[in-house]
């Protein structure tokens, strides 16, 4: 420094003793630094937040409040010709399985000696789900010789039963709502004492389908599982091979012009295209002009195809490309053809990084919920899907979207649903980003 | 014959080509298999070709097809009489097609057969209840036309289908049998399966294209489509959005691209900073241990599906917002809002601009950060006044890929921001956005003759428009910015 800017700061003492400036510049340092660590937190603790809202709200739908009931399943109801021909017995309908389990519930009631006063018939029996009778009459057609006997069955409670179990439902908010009594809770208290009322795991939330707005505990995810690994089936089953083809075109093979240009111009954009772009494409492609039918995990495949391929191809490439030219050189060196030392050399030591590549497409893919939407997934869809390759023309749901489908449901019983699949769906995709690491990890090699 | 049935043996005689191509290589050979130009597999393999490929195209050129020329066909057999007051003619082909499916149910429990279904006649039989006993339920009276259109679709049907099977065996026969005379020792085996899996690799690779013209053509006809029902200078101008099913409505785009733009604002102001900073922390400032612990779980907010973004801004941010800041300060009441949607979203992008931005900052040289520092710069100094003035152009290109991002996020919206479009300033009240209005008028059962499902395809047009503007900039942005120090 120059004496003429010494004299400009006449107060600027010793090294050691910080002044005025030096204090300002480090106080600047510390609080830059500190709104980095500020931001970091606040990234780590939306993560937190996100994951505790989803588990606090979802963890209660694995279990489910079950009533332990002795149904005597009365042949002059159900089999009145008394011969057990299931075709006959098909004539009774729910509403006949219904009147029993009631009857076996208020006898329940009455054996163990619970009275809670101002209780109709019809209040005791609306603690039992509605969906319960078609379960007991789907038991008793597979097996038409348990009629007239007396049998332990597990059936469902209300929703709103359940709600109180779980804490949603309070006796407060039961003095508003039309749909439970707090008698019904004090009622559901003293059989819960007696051992009537259990709450246990409940499958039938996995491997179940979907229901009604009225019954959102018997409400499963059965068929959105199925929709979904279906459609997963269709994206690996095309995308893997034309998504490998094309990045072995276009890396190994393809000349440098204007044509192959444009097809990296498209790969590049169509990475970013916004989801919802690409279920218009399915509506008007697939289904308007093919004619493929709506809410068919045929057409989300194939939606969910054309949106992994970009993925696919830039992370095949990749891995691709991190195979050193050495290889190329030798198998062209021993005589192989360009295609031979693609496909038997350089192909498998490539393998670890495009299947890597491909689950981390697919679980891009199990998540995408937006064009789905649009292909008519959003479809109330009871029955299962015939198994492949018939089913994947058979309507099915899709778990992400079976999330949105229950959060659009007025009963709040169907946010925990919501929750709890949502759950399932990060199951999942932990699952296949630890294939995927683990892939990576055991096979990755450097060169 | 069910397709997985024909699919089969489409593979059958693919793996019989394979074999009997091999051993007829060995038999040309005369036992020493060194006489032939090339490998026997190589044999093998172009009879497996040319027997599966052409057929398999076929197949899925015709399943692509026969839908349509059925329908052309069948259309013509409805008279306009058919069609039910306020009704169209693809609600009367759909009924057709349910009709047609029923018809096959009927048949297949065995409550009918076909001659049995020739000779039904809709005026005559109740056609609804016979349907219903079967569990197929249609809504109006099936008219005499509409039966026999089912009948004739059935026909249709199960005619082209047969003819289906027969033109992909004999396809893929011929194929077969083509393939197989050819090899001879000089037979080019090798090369020619060789060429033909290389057209292979150059047809998938134009898939990308063919998506794109696909995207493309889809919006532009359906939009064509729409601006022929609905003036454009409404679309464009108009300052409201009131669909009315039954006509006369304002599709006016302003109240939704408002939406957009302000969902998106906010989305940017929470993310940019954070996830800057965090970059900048943790490539300029945190111990290894720090980065390699904190780098990941950012990320993992990236991997997360948006579905799971708008659970919790339906179900924790929205009421949260509510509750302690719009009631208190009176500012709305209700828990979808601009600002839930924002900043659920802001926190969705935060791993992408950080990512970004960290790549970008990484590749500023490290010489430029020794001069500073010899300058005697403190370390905030030099990332102010040195690194991120070197990384601008990057981070602009970061912060464009972000806002593409956000303007066609679709989710977190539908389930966060509302459903009523309105032009307001307030961040507290319901709006509505580009996307959810896609989702909303082309969910259930639509009818694509009127202009409020039309119009989704429209907006479709916008936002792809919009969303690759903002790509193409930023890439050139972050393209040419990489070339500056390479």
């Amino acid at each position: 420094m120059t004496d003429a800017t010494a004299n400009q700061n006449p107060a600027h003492g010793a090294l050691t003793t910080t002044d005025a400036r030096t204090r300002r510049r480090n106080a600047a340092e510390a609080r830059f630094r500190l709104y980095g660590q500020i931001a970091i937190a606040i990234g780590i603790a939306a993560l937190i937040l996100l994951l505790t809202s989803v588990l606090s709200n979802g963890l209660s739908s694995f279990r489910q409040t079950f009533l332990f009931l002795e149904v005597t399943l009365d042949e002059k109801t159900l089999d009145k010709s008394g011969v057990r021909d299931v075709e006959v017995m098909k004539k009774v309908t729910t509403i006949g399985y219904g009147k029993l389990i009631e009857k076996s519930l208020q006898s329940a009631i009455e054996e163990h000696g619970i009275t809670v006063e101002g209780l109709t018939d019809k209040d005791v029996s609306d603690m039992i789900s509605k969906e319960a009778a078609a379960l007991v009459r789907n038991k008793v057609l597979a097996n038409p010789d348990l009629v007239g006997q007396t049998v332990p069955v597990k059936v469902l409670a209300n929703g709103r039963i359940d709600g109180y179990l779980k804490g949603r439902v309070t006796m407060e908010s039961a003095e508003r709502d039309s749909n439970v009594s707090p008698n019904q809770l004090l009622l559901a208290d003293a059989m819960r004492a007696e051992g009537l009322l259990v709450k246990s795991f409940n499958w039938g939330f996995i491997t179940g389908a979907d229901a009604s707005e009225l019954r959102p505990e018997a409400a499963g995810l059965g068929i959105a599982i199925i929709g979904s690994a279906y459609m997963m089936i269709v994206v690996l089953f095309l995308a893997l091979p034309i998504g490998v083809a094309a990045s072995i075109y276009l890396e190994e093979f393809a000349p440098k012009n204007r044509f192959t240009d444009l097809i990296e111009v498209n790969i590049a954009n169509l990475a970013a295209v916004p989801s919802i772009v690409f279920g218009i494409l399915g509506l008007a492609i697939f289904i308007n002009v093919a004619g493929l039918p709506q809410s068919a995990p045929i057409v989300g495949g194939l939606v969910l195809t054309l949106m992994t391929l970009p993925t696919i191809i830039i992370s095949t490439r990749a891995a691709l490309k991190a195979v050193p030219p050495s290889i190329r050189d030798a198998a062209l060196g021993v005589g192989a053809s360009k295609m031979q030392s693609i496909m038997h050399h350089v192909l498998p030591l490539a393998m670890p990084g495009i299947l890597t590549g491909t689950i981390i497409g697919l679980a891009q893919a199990l998540g995408e919920t937006a064009p789905l939407l649009l292909i008519g997934m959003v479809a109330f869809v009871r029955d299962f899907p015939a198994a492949p390759p018939e089913g994947f023309f058979d309507p099915a749901a899709a778990l992400p979207v079976q999330v949105y489908n229950w959060t659009q449901r007025a009963d709040p019983a169907f946010v925990e649903r919501a929750s709890g699949a949502i759950i399932v769906l990060l199951i999942f995709l932990l699952a296949m980003n630890a294939i995927a690491i683990f892939l990576r990890r055991k096979f990755e090699r450097r060169w | 014959m069910t397709f997985g049935v024909l699919l089969l043996i489409i593979v059958a005689i693919a793996a019989a080509g394979y074999v009997l191509g091999r051993q007829r290589a060995r038999n040309a050979s005369g036992g020493d298999t060194r006489r032939l130009h090339s490998l026997t597999g190589y044999h093998g393999q172009s009879v497996m070709l040319f027997s599966a490929v052409p057929a398999l195209l076929l197949l899925g050129l015709w399943l692509l097809l026969q839908p349509m020329l059925i329908e052309n066909r069948v259309a013509g057999m409805i008279q306009p009489g058919d069609i039910p007051e306020g009704g169209s003619a693809e609600l009367v082909m759909s009924d057709v097609r349910r009709v047609a499916d029923g018809l096959d149910l009927v048949v297949a429990q065995g409550a009918l057969n076909e001659s049995d279904l020739a000779a039904m006649r809709a005026d005559l039989t109740n056609v609804r209840s016979r349907l219903a006993e079967v569990g197929v339920a249609v809504g109006s009276e099936i008219s005499p036309n509409v039966f026999q259109a089912a009948k004739e679709y059935r026909r249709l049907d199960t005619r082209f289908g047969t003819a289906m099977t027969i033109a992909v065996i004999a396809v893929a026969l011929a194929g077969f049998a083509l393939s197989l005379r050819r090899i001879t020792p000089e037979y080019r085996a090798r090369n020619v399966s060789e060429g033909f899996v290389l057209t292979l690799f150059i047809a998938s690779s134009l898939v990308a294209i063919l998506t794109t013209f696909g995207i493309v053509a889809s919006l532009l006809v359906e939009s064509v489509h729409f601006f022929q029902l609905y003036p454009a200078k409404d679309f464009f101008l108009s300052l409201t959005w009131n669909p009315q099913f039954r006509g006369g409505s304002d599709l006016g785009i302003w109240p939704l691209l408002w939406g957009t733009l302000y969902v998106s604002f906010v989305a940017l102001l929470f993310a940019v900073p954070v996830g800057l900073m965090s970059a900048i922390y943790l490539s300029e400032y945190a111990s290894k241990r720090l980065r390699s612990l904190a780098k990941p779980a950012i990320e993992i907010l990236a991997g997360i599906p948006t579905i799971v973004y708008g659970l919790f801004a339906l179900v924790t941010v929205g009421p949260f917002l509510r509750d302690y800041f719009a009631q208190p300060m009176g500012l709305g009441s209700s828990s979808s809002s601009v600002m839930t949607a924002g900043l659920v979203m802001g926190i969705m992008l935060i791993p992408f601009v950080s990512s970004l931005s960290d790549d970008i900052i990484n590749a500023v040289p490290q010489s430029l950060r020794d001069g500073s520092y010899g300058l005697g710069a403190t370390q905030s100094e030099t990332v102010r006044q040195v690194i991120l003035p070197a990384a601008l152009p990057g981070i602009v290109g970061a912060i464009l890929l972000a806002a593409s991002r956000a303007i066609g996020e679709t989710m977190i919206v539908v389930m966060g921001a509302g459903a009523a479009a309105k032009l307001d300033i307030n961040p507290f009240e319901a709006m509505t956005t580009i996307t959810v209005k896609i989702v909303s008028q082309l969910t259930g059962d639509t009818e694509f003759a009127s202009p409020e499902t039309l119009v989704a395809f429209a907006l479709g047009m916008c936002l792809f428009v919009f969303t690759l503007g903002l790509n193409i900039v930023a890439l050139y942005v972050v393209r040419k910015y990489r070339e500056q120090y390479e």
